[in-house]
């Protein structure tokens, strides 16, 4: 599976379990009006972390936060790839 | 003239001129002027002169109004936080012996009438006929979370509450405060009464507006001086919409503040202060870090004398000054001071090149965006499935998205069969479920790993992480 299907199948499991409404997953989608909010994403990046081995966020180094859904699916594909 | 004692309205209105000052929410909005003949209780607070008064509305700008109106006439404001259901209301109005309430509701037919007079009001102002007296020295109690999900009664004063802390705090006259915390916890509630005792304004957010849409009205009320929780920051910064302010004054406190979130403040506003602040409900205000980087200076503990008196015993950080809470209202509750006046905050520091860094919390405590979480509170849920030996909840930290809790659980023996993966997942799936129909959204665990094993510290307790 490619790294953005896992990461689309783990956001929309994730809002499954919140019972948030999911916008269309395009690349350009503000990650904020996904339907989900900043708890929601958290629990992406836990869940993600365990599906990937990687948590894209938890570097020392300093990172730029995603906003939309391309910045935050890249984010995972410059480590797994 | 009123006689009135050192109260909210006697501060507030010496603050600076009432007339170009507010109070704004999302839907609605208040001149400081027009509280000077009108209220949102018009002539009933007569009826809640020196009673404990609950204060349980669905709206911040109400439950801030009633604030202001009442702080001098009742005997003790009970503040409590949004999101409360009926039952908690009810124990905490018997824990305070709260014998009347003020609602908001637009059914307030479930509110019990049996604790006392319930009085239902809105924003809106009444006309008020004789100037007020406000001769009672009111007590205010605040609401924080405790280990078993019920919450403990946290007392306070206006004094303890609003009074400045080791230096006389910057004029702040003319600025507009902007908040993404809610004014019923007490970092919201900081900033409520530093806005109105400063001679500023302030701007609440709403929980169901966008961040655009608060940033929005943030700009178009001039915010200068913006406060939340990293957290609340991160979620700006996400937004893409962090440009539409330019604050003068950028504030964090409620979580610790990591160099990431710090560094990315100071890209985003390169012209702000960047202040991060520890406080609590108990320990009160301790102190503002304005460097720019995490954790606080060594000198600041230690320093006998001062306005604020920080220790570190045991790795945890033990905080002495006239801000900290005096007591829990609990009937059940251990002191909150030692005897010697130090308030324990039980977070966890450790020293390292001359600063300390904060390192978790004593007794395993999650911070999650702000609110407490007690892991023996999930665990306890966790633990009532029936297949369930024990569980661990700790926090899974994140620097730049925030924490959240994660679960592991040791299944019990059933039999000889070890349980297939379909099994495994459909016990994950139910213990998901019960805790989703139990706790707060914050609390229901990430992820829920089977684990073979937890580790028993030889007391016989779970071997917790510091975190």
């Amino acid at each position: 599976m490619s790294t953005r299907t896992v990461v689309i199948s783990v956001l929309t499991q994730v809002a499954e379990d919140q019972q948030r409404t999911l916008a269309p997953l395009t690349d350009d989608l503000p990650l904020l009006e996904s339907g989900l909010d900043s708890l929601c994403f958290a629990v992406a990046v836990a869940r993600l972390e365990d599906e990937l081995g990687v948590d894209p966020f938890s570097s020392d180094e300093q990172l730029q936060y995603p906003v939309t859904l391309r910045d935050f699916i890249e984010a995972y594909a410059s480590l797994v790839r | 003239m009123s006689v009135s004692q050192d109260c909210l309205w006697s501060r507030l209105s010496a603050g600076g001129p009432l007339a170009r000052r507010f109070l704004r929410a999302a839907a609605a909005g208040v001149v400081l002027s027009n509280l000077e003949r009108a209220s949102i209780l018009g002539q009933r607070h007569k009826e809640l002169r020196g009673r404990s008064v609950l204060i349980a509305t669905d709206e911040q700008l109400t439950a801030a109004l009633a604030l202001i109106e009442l702080d001098g006439i009742a005997g003790q404001l009970v503040l409590c936080p949004p999101g409360q259901s009926i039952e908690e209301l009810r124990a905490t109005a018997k824990e305070a012996h709260a014998d009347a309430w003020i609602v908001d509701r637009a059914d307030p037919d479930d509110i019990p009438t049996d604790l006392g007079r319930v009085l239902w009001c809105n924003h809106e102002l009444k006309a008020r006929v004789a100037p007020l007296e406000r001769p009672e020295s009111t007590e205010w109690v605040l609401l924080t979370s405790g280990t078993t999900g019920a919450a403990k009664l946290v007392s306070h004063s206006l004094s303890s509450l609003a009074d400045p802390v080791q230096r006389p705090q910057p004029p702040t006259r003319g600025t507009t405060w902007g908040t993404c915390y809610d004014i019923r916890r007490y970092g919201g509630l900081q900033i409520l009464l530093r806005a109105l005792l400063g001679g500023g304004s302030l701007v609440l957010s709403d929980p169901v507006e966008s961040v655009r849409e608060f940033l929005t009205r943030a700009a178009a009320s001039k915010v200068t001086h913006l406060t939340g929780t990293p957290s609340h920051w991160r979620r700006i910064l996400m937004s893409g919409f962090g440009q539409l302010i330019t604050p003068e004054y950028v504030r964090l406190s409620g979580e610790i503040a990591d160099q990431q979130i710090l560094d990315n403040l100071r890209t985003t506003y390169p012209a702000a202060n960047i202040v991060h602040a520890f406080a609590s409900t108990e320990a009160g205000l301790a102190f503002e870090v304005t460097d720019g980087l995490e954790g606080f200076p060594q000198d600041a503990v230690g320093q006998a004398g001062s306005g604020v008196e920080i220790l570190v015993e045991d790795g945890a950080m033990l905080i002495r000054s006239a801000r900290t809470a005096s007591r829990y209202l609990n009937h059940d509750a251990l002191p909150l001071r030692r005897d010697d006046g130090f308030v324990n905050t039980h977070d966890l520091v450790q020293l390292r090149d001359g600063r300390y860094h904060f390192v978790g919390r004593h007794g395993g405590v999650i911070n999650i965006g702000g609110l407490k979480c007690h892991p023996e509170e999930i665990e306890s849920v966790i633990n009532r499935h029936p297949r369930v030996r024990m569980s661990l909840v700790k926090a899974r930290k994140s620097p730049l998205l925030g924490s959240v809790v994660v679960a592991e659980v040791v299944l019990s023996i059933d039999g000889a069969s070890t349980p297939s993966e379909g099994a495994r997942e459909a016990i994950r799936r139910e213990i998901m479920e019960s805790c989703r129909r139990a706790l707060s959204a914050h609390k229901v665990p990430a992820t829920i790993r089977i684990v073979p094993s937890l580790e028993v510290a030889p007391s016989g307790k779970l071997r917790r992480p510091n975190a």
